[in-house]
């Protein structure tokens, strides 16, 4: 059994609380580097690509976890990121100036996403978002001079400081880098003053005014930010991908996005980084079930889809706050060992509630 | 000049066919949410799957048309009670987005249970009204048009008489709007709820039986969700009405774009149309202004 016994103030809100953290999180990460140097190309590859989703994932839950506004249509800020990357790499910008340039830019189209979030909540701004997702897609496939339209678009080998980093090990590296410090950085805002108010605002609109919140302020500014930070996850796909075409960030990918976030659960980073990983190695975990199955059944094209669908509403059904509230729950069993009861999370009778009088 | 005249004469009549099918679709979502606060993304795979049950009925089986229509649309009933009855009540007392990514996950086990069940190819069948076209004021009509939005006037004209007029349409308003209140008052909430669901699953079914060999038999028959769910938000969330205006209003609008509008305008004017209208009016055309509430 562990006692929290704190001896000085700092400790009650630092970012790794025991030195158990220290080796765990440190021995993950020593482990994640090594992994390129004894790993297939392809397997670093597609780690690669999990760590983008990962990124991805952490966006949307900066928005829909932490400050509570639904979003349907994030792959637009994905494209976003992915298409303006790739425009000023081919206007000769450089990969380390161009990455930044693009979560911008994808942080611009969240802010104006954003202003109409101030005036309609709930499933109206799912719908708005859903919208705005549709409409991307199609100026993007039109906008022919810019985007190449459906035909396509290449995306240039990405070079930093010289040394050309389009390799999927070198790029793994790149993906890793940029992964943690979006932890990192949202790690800390979360408990600064800025992410207690997205907090405050997710929780309870008029009380988060009432203590002197600028409710709309934290609104705009938390898509602007999650959309930066899924424009940066859309610049390194741009890269994975090689080739964009508008229907690589259609409707299913925003609501892959919104399926990592739930699935992992709602209000946690380790939550967004558990289900993207989930998300991700979904298709492969149903590629290796199909080789069990008769032929029959596995050469049926429905299978991945109804076993997305299948994960999620047991989820939703049986483990609502998602893989982090298990693995809390999976952490505090060993923690009090001996005397853990089961009863510590179970769920209490719940009635419905009307959310109409919001 | 009259030319111009009879290309919108046309064009409207066209935008008043696709949008009553919208606004059928629309009310069914509107029915589930207004009685459950669930908003049923799974509608537009249900009706996926009515109108592959019915190809298959029809063309594989061998049945004739007018039996297959009640079939599908008692199994497709079913089916929907079903879902409320032993999946989607469970979550009752959660947030409403619970709700939302519960049916996204029954659409997607749906769609998947339907690729895998009757294959992927998009196939289509005959109807008594295919290929005919009727002239009204010098207006071509297809006859199919014509019967869907005759259904679609019907079932709304009927729904209107039922939530009026029969004791078990007043329980669902009373349920819906104040659940507990109506359970003390012994309305049995929740077989009340899965009716609900049932009667929902029957107009997704008429609505996919009819509208599938419009376009085709095809899952990205589901799409139509997404326009139907612009219709419910342009309409005003909860509100039958709402829906069949925002429903005719979004099938004007894509079918003005298509003809008026450079190329591509077609497919994004109903959402930027969405997308400004909430921003005038938050609340949809005919939606209800509520309090806040801490």
């Amino acid at each position: 059994m562990r006692f929290d016994y704190h001896t000085r103030y700092a400790q009650g809100f630092a970012l790794l609380r025991h030195p158990s953290d220290w080796l765990a999180y440190g021995s993950l990460l020593a482990a994640l580097l090594v992994l390129p140097l004894v790993a297939s190309t392809y397997l670093v590859g597609e780690l690669g690509y999990v760590l983008i989703l990962c990124i991805a994932a952490m966006g949307l839950m900066t928005l829909t976890g932490f400050t509570g506004q639904v979003s349907l249509g994030h792959a637009s800020f994905v494209a976003i990121g992915a298409y303006a990357h790739a425009w000023l790499m081919a206007q000769g910008v450089p990969f380390a100036a161009s990455v930044p340039l693009a979560a911008l830019i994808a942080a611009g189209a969240g802010l104006v996403v954003g202003i109409p979030a101030i005036r309609v909540h709930g499933l109206y701004l799912a719908m708005v978002t859903l919208a705005f997702a549709i409409v991307v897609e199609q100026v993007i496939g039109h906008w022919r001079s810019v985007t190449g339209g459906y035909t396509g678009m290449v995306v240039a080998t990405p070079r930093l400081f010289g040394w050309s980093v389009g390799s999927p090990r070198a790029f793994y590296y790149v993906c890793l880098a940029l992964c943690v410090l979006t932890l990192v950085v949202l790690a800390n805002l979360m408990r600064s003053g800025l992410g207690r108010a997205m907090t405050g605002v997710r929780d309870s609109e008029a009380a988060a005014l009432a203590l002197g919140i600028e409710v709309n302020r934290v609104k705009v500014g938390a898509f602007g930010l999650s959309a930066g930070i899924t424009g940066l996850a859309g610049a390194l796909m741009a890269h994975h991908i090689g080739y964009l075409t508008p229907d690589a960030f259609t409707l299913l990918l925003s609501l892959d996005l919104v399926l990592m976030v739930v699935i992992g659960g709602l209000g946690s980073l380790r939550g967004a980084i558990l289900g993207a990983v989930l998300i991700s190695l979904l298709p492969n975990a149903v590629s290796a079930l199909k080789s069990l199955l008769p032929t029959a059944m596995a050469r049926q094209s429905g299978l991945e889809i109804f076993v997305a669908g299948l994960v999620l509403a047991l989820f939703v059904l049986f483990e609502p706050t998602g893989l982090n509230g298990r693995w809390l729950k999976l952490r505090a069993l060993f923690e009090t060992f001996p005397l853990y009861r089961r009863d510590t999370f179970r769920r209490q009778k719940t009635y419905m509630k009307s959310e109409r009088n919001r | 000049m009259t030319n111009a005249l009879d290309l919108f004469a046309q064009v409207t009549v066209n935008g008043i066919a696709v949008g009553t099918i919208y606004a059928l679709v629309a009310m069914g979502i509107v029915l589930i949410h207004k009685a459950t606060e669930v908003l049923n993304f799974a509608h537009g795979d249900l009706l996926v799957l009515s109108a592959f049950s019915a190809w298959a009925l029809i063309d594989l089986v061998g049945l004739p048309f007018w039996l297959v229509v009640p079939l599908v649309a008692v199994g497709i009933g079913v089916l929907a009670y079903g879902i409320d009855a032993l999946v989607v009540r469970r979550i009752a007392g959660q947030p409403q987005f619970a709700g939302v990514m519960l049916t996204i996950a029954l659409a997607f086990m749906i769609r998947g249970a339907v690729s895998m069940g009757f294959g992927t190819e998009s196939q289509s069948y005959a109807t008594p009204w295919s290929g005919r076209t009727t002239e009204v004021a010098g207006v071509a009509i297809a006859d199919l048009s014509l019967v869907i939005t005759g259904t679609a006037l019907l079932i709304a004209g009927g729904l209107w008489l039922f939530f009026r007029r029969t004791r078990l349409g007043v329980a669902m308003q009373a349920a819906s709007q104040n659940q507990l209140a109506a359970h003390l008052n012994g309305v049995r909430v929740k077989r009340l709820n899965s009716l609900v669901w049932a009667l929902a699953g029957v107009t997704a079914a008429i609505a996919g039986m009819f509208l599938a060999p419009v376009t085709l038999v095809d899952t990205s028959l589901w799409l139509i969700t997404l326009k139907a769910l612009a219709a419910i938000v342009l309409g005003g969330f909860g509100s039958l009405p709402g829906a069949v205006l925002g429903g005719v209003l979004i099938g004007l609008i894509e079918q003005y774009a298509g003809v008026y509008m450079p190329d591509g305008f077609r497919d994004i004017a109903p959402y930027v149309v969405l997308i400004a209208a909430l921003i005038l009016r938050p609340r949809g055309i005919l939606g209800e202004a509520h309090g806040r509430r801490v």
